[in-house]
């Protein structure tokens, strides 16, 4: 034992230990595990680039990708009054909500923005699984309301990215009032003669899927994921019988007529661009990357104003 | 007559007010009047007592008591020339629900709700009131129905949720569901709907979303069962007691928190105690909300509709 084992080695030891080094470099696919290049993973939005497995993207990064530019405005959201029933499991709510927005960085489950994609102006909404399993509480039904309330404002068309687990129980019936209150929203795109675009990504279950989920004009969803009312467990249980492969996953509904398309999320921002432009009677796009708007959308008057 | 779990102490002393009142039957020279008298006054007390102020476990139990009107019972005694009308010109006709049209003092309007059946065999015949896809469709066939033809819609609401089975996933649970909201809140027409047992999750929305909603005393209406929502939280479906309690579902909470527009009194005991009474009373009480409504035209009623879903949550139990 010298001076140098003793002292020199472990101080150089900790000084490389500290060096900043990201956690995650390599992320395995839950589906094939394959291990992933975590660069090469969020360039393909978290598509598996050996087997095509769609993994959970955040709101935030899905926003990223799809307006030009990354480039997108927050619609401003109305905070619901906190805890409405005082619920208290074996967590109080307000303290599992805490416990969330300090696991994603986000207020709630539901991000609305708008912005231009491919030259498209668009308002877009997208619900936060890592947040409570994306439940619908009266923020989400908020949430809702805003992003339609502001594409009629804006004469835009609202796309909206579901996924959740059902209703927040917490909220109790508060939150099994959102699915009126979200057919509501959809009730006032459809009465401005307005788009209203779903897809569908993994898992979209319950009182989501039974509302607001299943009212676009036009319905896709990403590859493999699994949509439905009442989750195949509970069904099990309820018919004690072995479900098909593939029950209420996207293909499995596209083939039982529920569903328009089955698109992968690398194709998905041509396709929305596609079909919105045709919807909006605006000539074709120019395909490919685009730079950002000038101006930051916000600026933009409402229609009527022009 | 049942009796519940918590009504054990009564089954007792009526249990033995009877069968002295069958002994004094049996044997003319006894006099039991006192003594049944004295049994009767213990019994109404003690009736009076355990529902003054029952727990929601409690009511969820009342709710579902087996014995309770069913909405087939409300629309026998309250409507005139019920006609039911079947089928949703699609797959096949669902049996756990059941509406048509109908008078409600001679008005013409169209009655819908779910149905439990009262006995094993109308309890499978009618899937215990959980609805198929086809049950919503219907349902939005006859409300679409009374828009067309100017009647108002009256929803009676008694139904655990929708059914979770293969099929009825298959043939779009989640969409009929949906679409069946939409048609509430794009109805021209007044709706008033009634919680008459239990109101359960998508499958009670899916007809409750109306103008006006009125619920029975001891009916209930949560997003989840109390089972289920201890199963989740609690990981432990014994826990419904706590469950139900969190949840907020009893009618009482559900006026506070604007949810409710009326709560409907049942007779002492519940429902299932004095059936006629309480049918009466769910009957009085639908005539007057379609009263208020009179002379709203379309839109108003539309609008009145959405604005008060909009509204929600602004109440708080805090």
């Amino acid at each position: 034992m010298n001076w140098i084992s003793n002292y020199v080695r472990p101080k150089i030891n900790s000084l490389f230990s500290r060096r900043e080094v990201p956690e995650n470099l390599w992320r395995k696919c839950d589906e094939c595990g394959t291990m992933l290049f975590h660069r090469e993973l969020t360039d393909n939005l978290n598509v598996c680039t050996s087997c095509g497995h769609h993994m959970a993207i955040t709101p935030r990064e899905r926003f990223d990708n799809l307006f030009d530019g990354g480039i997108f405005t927050e619609v401003k959201v109305k905070a619901p009054v906190a805890d409405p029933l005082q619920f208290k499991d074996q967590k109080k709510y307000p303290d599992r909500m805490k416990a969330a927005q300090k696991n994603t960085g986000e207020a709630e489950a539901m991000l609305v923005a708008e912005g231009q994609m491919g030259g498209t102006p668009i308002v877009a909404a997208a619900q936060d699984f890592s947040f409570m399993g994306g439940s619908m509480g009266m923020y989400v039904g908020n949430a809702i309301v805003a992003a339609a309330e502001r594409a009629v404002e804006l004469g835009r068309p609202l796309i909206l990215f579901s996924a959740a687990g059902g209703a927040r129980m917490q909220e109790g019936i508060l939150s099994l009032m959102q699915m009126p209150r979200s057919t509501v929203a959809v009730e006032m795109l459809k009465e401005a003669g307005l788009p209203y675009i779903v897809v569908l990504t993994h898992p979209t279950t319950g009182g989501v899927t039974a509302s607001y989920a299943m009212l676009g004009d036009v319905q896709i969803a990403e590859p493999n994921a699994l949509i439905c009312f009442a989750g195949p467990r509970v069904i099990e249980q309820t018919i004690r019988e072995k479900l098909p492969e593939g029950f209420q996953r996207a293909e499995y509904l596209l083939d039982h007529g529920m569903l328009d398309r089955v698109t992968a999320r690398t194709e998905m921002r041509d396709e929305l661009i596609t079909i919105i432009r045709m919807l909006m009677g605006q000539p074709p796009a120019i395909k490919g990357e685009l730079p950002a708007p000038a101006e930051p959308a916000p600026a933009e008057e409402p229609a009527d104003k022009a | 007559m049942q009796y519940l779990e918590f009504e054990k102490p009564l089954a007792e002393i009526e249990g033995k007010a009877n069968e002295l009142r069958a002994m004094a039957t049996a044997n003319q020279e006894m006099d039991v009047k006192a003594e049944a008298a004295a049994l009767d006054k213990k019994a109404s007390e003690l009736l009076t007592d355990l529902y003054k102020d029952l727990s929601a476990w409690r009511k969820c139990q009342v709710a579902r008591h087996p014995d309770r009107p069913h909405c087939k019972d409300y629309i026998d005694a309250l409507f005139t020339e019920y006609t039911p009308l079947a089928g949703d010109r699609n797959f096949a006709d669902d049996h756990a629900v059941m509406g048509g049209i109908a008078r409600l003092d001679d008005r013409p309007v169209v009655v819908i709700g779910q149905e439990k059946g009262s006995d094993t065999k109308t309890r499978i015949e009618r899937n215990f009131g959980m609805a198929r896809p086809e049950g919503y469709r219907k349902a939005i066939r006859l409300m679409e129905l009374a828009d067309k033809f100017n009647m108002p819609v009256v929803t009676l609401v008694d139904t655990p949720g929708a059914y979770p089975g293969k099929g009825a996933e298959e043939r779009g649970q989640s969409e009929a569901i949906a679409r069946s909201t939409q048609k509430c809140l794009q109805l021209g027409v007044p709706l008033v709907s009634v919680i008459i047992g239990e109101g359960g999750s998508g499958g009670a929305v899916a007809f409750a979303t109306a103008n006006k909603l009125a619920m029975l005393e001891h009916s209930v209406y949560s997003v989840i069962s109390p089972e289920g929502c201890a199963s989740i939280l609690w990981k432990d479906a014994e826990k419904m007691r706590e469950a139900a309690e969190a949840l907020r579902l009893t009618a009482q909470d559900l006026k506070k928190l604007g949810v409710i527009d009326h709560i409907i009194k049942e007779p002492l005991g519940g429902a299932q105690r004095d059936r006629e009474a309480a049918i009466a009373s769910v009957g009085k009480t639908v005539s007057t909300l379609l009263g208020e409504m009179d002379g709203m035209d379309r839109s108003a009623l539309i609008q009145q509709r959405r604005k008060k879903f909009l509204e929600m949550g602004s109440k708080s139990l805090a």
